[in-house]
């Protein structure tokens, strides 16, 4: 039998850390898409440049969190095993070589940017997912569902910034379904994972269906604007406002689930003590 | 090799909190901030119901979750098993908290404020300085106290000016602590004759925190 108290929510990454898995989860999904349009010639500055831009806006809103940024290059000390150093080191790859193939506009240069954008997301997802007190987040399923939310909102911004038409959509699709997917297999998951109640609650909370409510018609509405391609005009609005859908929802359910789902792991105590038994009181 | 550990009788335990002033009154923690806590837990439905009081804080794991995402390599081990925090490293970046299974850290940012008004008391004046606020602390284990009393021979666990705290203060000889390597001493004594246990002991995390429930053994 096991009797555990009801754990407190986290109460120290507040909006300011959602933001950077947010922004910089939409970043490297974005710059991951300019990469893929650099490599068959569609147009990719304009995307590269905003995903490193919300790269950088999410580690600026991190280090407004910590408690000591004076000290933010300490950040880097420990490789071996923890995942925000190694965010950091990979950031400090994706944004040099992001700005040189800004500056440069040059396909090569963004293809080398995709690799540490897909590093920093890989990164972000084992954030999460070494988070041991945190039972909502170290969920395995945790990791396929950041990296494909990432790539809905990336693939979802390129709608605005980039090309709207049919292979562009189909990416956004393709990785919304992604999401979709990663989506459930998460919530399943964490329903099979004791203690876990609460946290399944916020996502059925006003807000939490809000969110899901935006994942499920930005895919409607990038499926019609792929159907609708024929008829621009038509196809374009649906196309944007499906991909800033896509991106809001990623959003949203991010922005829940770092700050509002976040209960830490309960107290257990598998034994009730035996009462009166506590031996000779002179003998300690 | 010494593994110090610390050991809560849970049929002792009263829960006064006395633990938990005196670990306060000794580090000078910040109001809100409790590195000893001592929770209540009631179970079960009336007529049927038991309570419990549990000694909680940070359990000093040989595989603590926390050193592992540490980014700045301000959580340390050392090599009697006391984990530790370099508040001249930490960057305050929380993650240790959002590691650890037994939410046993805190975090407090900028004015801590006192317990008293507007004056510390003599523990909290020697941490006004301020080397611990923004930064991520927890129990010590006294670790403090340890190396003080073990280099004028004392030790841990059998001499008060070598012992924690909250376990000198203890009313009810519930807590204990010492050297689990040692064999013949008190803490491995009481393991040996009793039945225990250690939370979330599925982590792998090995906890330094043993908490006995009955007489004998399992």
């Amino acid at each position: 039998m096991n009797r555990s108290l009801a754990s407190p929510h986290q109460r120290n990454w507040d909006l300011r850390a959602a933001g950077n898995f947010v922004f910089g989860g939409t970043g490297a999904g974005l710059i991951v898409t300019a990469a893929l349009a650099a490599a068959s010639g569609a147009p990719f500055r304009p995307a590269l440049a905003i995903g490193l831009l919300s790269v950088m806006l999410g580690l600026s809103l991190v280090w407004l969190e910590i408690g000591k940024p004076w000290r933010a290059l300490n950040v880097f000390f420990h490789p071996h095993t923890s995942w925000m150093t190694r965010e950091s080191i990979v950031a400090g790859a994706l944004i040099p070589v992001g700005l040189i193939a800004v500056a440069l506009a040059s396909p090569a240069a963004v293809l080398a940017a995709a690799l540490p954008a897909c590093g920093f997301l890989f990164c972000q997802a084992h954030i999460l997912r070494a988070a041991r007190g945190i039972p909502a987040w170290r969920q395995k399923e945790i990791v396929p569902f950041v990296l494909a939310t990432g790539l809905a909102e990336g693939s979802g911004i390129y709608l605005l910034a980039g090309e709207q038409t049919l292979p562009w959509l189909a990416l956004a699709l393709f990785a919304g379904l992604l999401r979709e997917g990663a989506w459930l297999a998460y919530r399943a998951g964490l329903a099979g994972t004791p203690g876990s109640a609460r946290s399944l609650g916020i996502f059925d909370t006003p807000a939490g269906r809000l969110a899901r409510g935006a994942q499920l018609v930005a895919l409607v509405v990038i499926a019609l604007a792929a159907l609708l391609e024929g008829f621009p005009g038509i196809s374009l609005l649906l196309a944007c406002t499906g991909g800033a859908l896509a991106a809001l929802a990623g959003w949203g359910l991010k922005a829940l689930l770092i700050t509002r789902a976040a209960f830490t792991r309960p107290v257990a105590v598998p034994v009730i003590p035996v009462r009166g038994s506590g031996g000779d009181p002179l003998r300690r | 090799m010494t593994r110090y550990v610390m050991v809560a009788d849970l049929r002792r335990c009263v829960g006064c909190q006395t633990c938990t002033a005196a670990c306060k009154e000794g580090n000078g923690t910040p109001p809100g901030v409790q590195w000893r806590r001592v929770l209540d837990l009631e179970t079960g439905t009336y007529p049927n119901v038991n309570r419990v009081f549990v000694p909680v804080g940070c359990q000093h794991c040989a595989h603590p979750p926390c050193l592992e995402v540490c980014p700045s390599t301000a959580t340390r081990q050392r090599a009697d098993g006391i984990v530790t925090v370099d508040y001249s490293l930490c960057i305050g970046c929380s993650y240790c908290i959002m590691a650890c299974p037994y939410d046993a850290r805190s975090l407090v940012g900028g004015e801590a404020g006192f317990a008293f008004g507007q004056q510390p008391t003599e523990a909290e004046a020697a941490r006004a300085e301020g080397k611990s606020l923004g930064v991520a602390t927890k129990c010590t284990f006294c670790a403090g106290r340890i190396d003080a009393g073990t280099a004028r021979g004392l030790v841990p666990g059998q001499d008060p000016e070598a012992t924690p705290l909250c376990v000198n203060n203890c009313i009810s000889g519930a807590l204990s602590f010492g050297d689990i390597e040692d064999a013949f001493g008190p803490v491995a004594s009481l393991l040996a004759e009793n039945k225990s246990f250690r939370m979330h002991q599925s982590e792998g995390t090995e906890p330094g925190f043993y908490y006995i429930w009955d007489k004998g053994t399992l």
